[in-house]
């Protein structure tokens, strides 16, 4: 099968994903529960997505887990989002190197 | 002008971050056996890091279009869900031409930058997405042609970068406010013990599901004031 019939509907399922309930969507929410959990939704989302596949993501738990440890300390002292990811990175890479 | 532009610095650092994930995704997709221009192209039309994982992992193996269309559903059905938490900020300068074409630009991070915002314009939201689709294009397109030149070692560690975006989204708030640690911490209670206990649900029905569960719960213990959310 050609590879672009696999991203057609890759590109087609994400889109209409992301597009009919931001267009069609029109209302105010009164609910105060349902406004509440829009609110806590995407804290939810990434926090399940990173644990704890964070773990696995440079194929050794040890060095996965100090960058881990940096990344946590880092966004807890409020640095900037790309100080805080590359920082995971090189802290993992360092910690490789010496094992 | 000036609503745009503040956008456009506002997508500053997630386009940077954009360039060294996807930087690990072409390295991933070129070993796959995906051409540089075909694992360019995935990138400029999905712009998601999770769906195209797993996206090249079925075109290597040759999977049907069915599993393609579920996959890419179960993962990518958080975007929905974001879209529609912003669409209870729009302001009145997002008529439905802007609204089909800017929704494309909606992500993980650009979501959580957005939400912070207390009513969205077009112009801000154009910005926004600008900085972050070329990030995630070029960074796809370095990673696949000079992805292989790079030592084992560095790109594995690049692995992580991805996560610690994450971490940097939710620590700060969770930081300052309880009812958002309480959150957070339940999801990844949930999120390991669908991976270790419940082995029979697949990976993305078990994020949706944990996400679920602990906005659910936040939802019913911790109801946001009106001032929380603006």
């Amino acid at each position: 099968m050609s590879i672009y019939i696999y991203i057609l509907v890759m590109a087609g399922v994400t889109y209409v994903i992301r597009m009919l309930p931001f267009t069609l969507f029109r209302q105010r929410i009164t609910s105060r529960f349902v406004r509440s959990l829009l609110y806590y939704l995407p804290y939810a989302v990434l926090s399940a997505m990173t644990f704890p596949a964070i773990f696995y993501s440079t194929g050794d738990t040890v060095t996965a887990a100090v960058g881990t440890a940096v990344a946590l300390v880092l966004a807890y002292l409020k640095l900037p989002l790309i100080v805080v990811a590359l920082a995971a990175a090189v802290a993992a890479y360092v910690t490789g190197a010496f094992l | 002008m000036k609503e745009f532009l503040k956008g456009l610095s506002h997508g500053v650092p997630i386009a940077l971050g954009y360039l060294s994930v996807s930087f690990g995704f072409g390295i991933v997709a070129v070993g796959l056996g995906i051409s540089v221009l075909d694992a360019v192209l995935i990138s400029v039309s999905n712009l998601t890091s999770a769906g195209q994982a797993a996206g090249v992992e079925i075109i290597a193996a040759a999977g049907g279009l069915v599993e393609m269309l579920l996959t890419q559903l179960v993962i990518n059905i958080r975007y929905a869900l974001m879209g529609f938490s912003l669409s209870q900020r729009l302001d009145d300068s997002f008529t439905t031409p802007k609204r089909l074409l800017l929704s494309f630009g909606i992500t993980d991070e650009v979501f959580a930058v957005a939400s912070a915002q207390r009513v969205l314009s077009a112009r801000y939201m154009a910005g926004l997405i600008t900085l972050p689709i070329i990030g995630w294009s070029l960074g796809t397109l370095l990673g696949a042609t000079a992805g292989s030149l790079l030592p084992e070692d560095i790109a594995s560690a690049m692995g992580i970068v991805l996560y610690g975006m994450f971490l940097a989204i939710i620590v700060p708030p969770a930081r300052k406010e309880k009812s958002v640690l309480a959150v957070v911490l339940i999801a990844a209670a949930c999120s390991v013990i669908f991976k270790y206990l419940f082995t029979f649900v697949s990976g993305g029905f078990a994020i949706i599901l944990s996400a679920i569960i602990a906005a659910v719960i936040g939802a019913a213990l911790f109801p946001v004031k009106e001032e929380d959310e603006q």
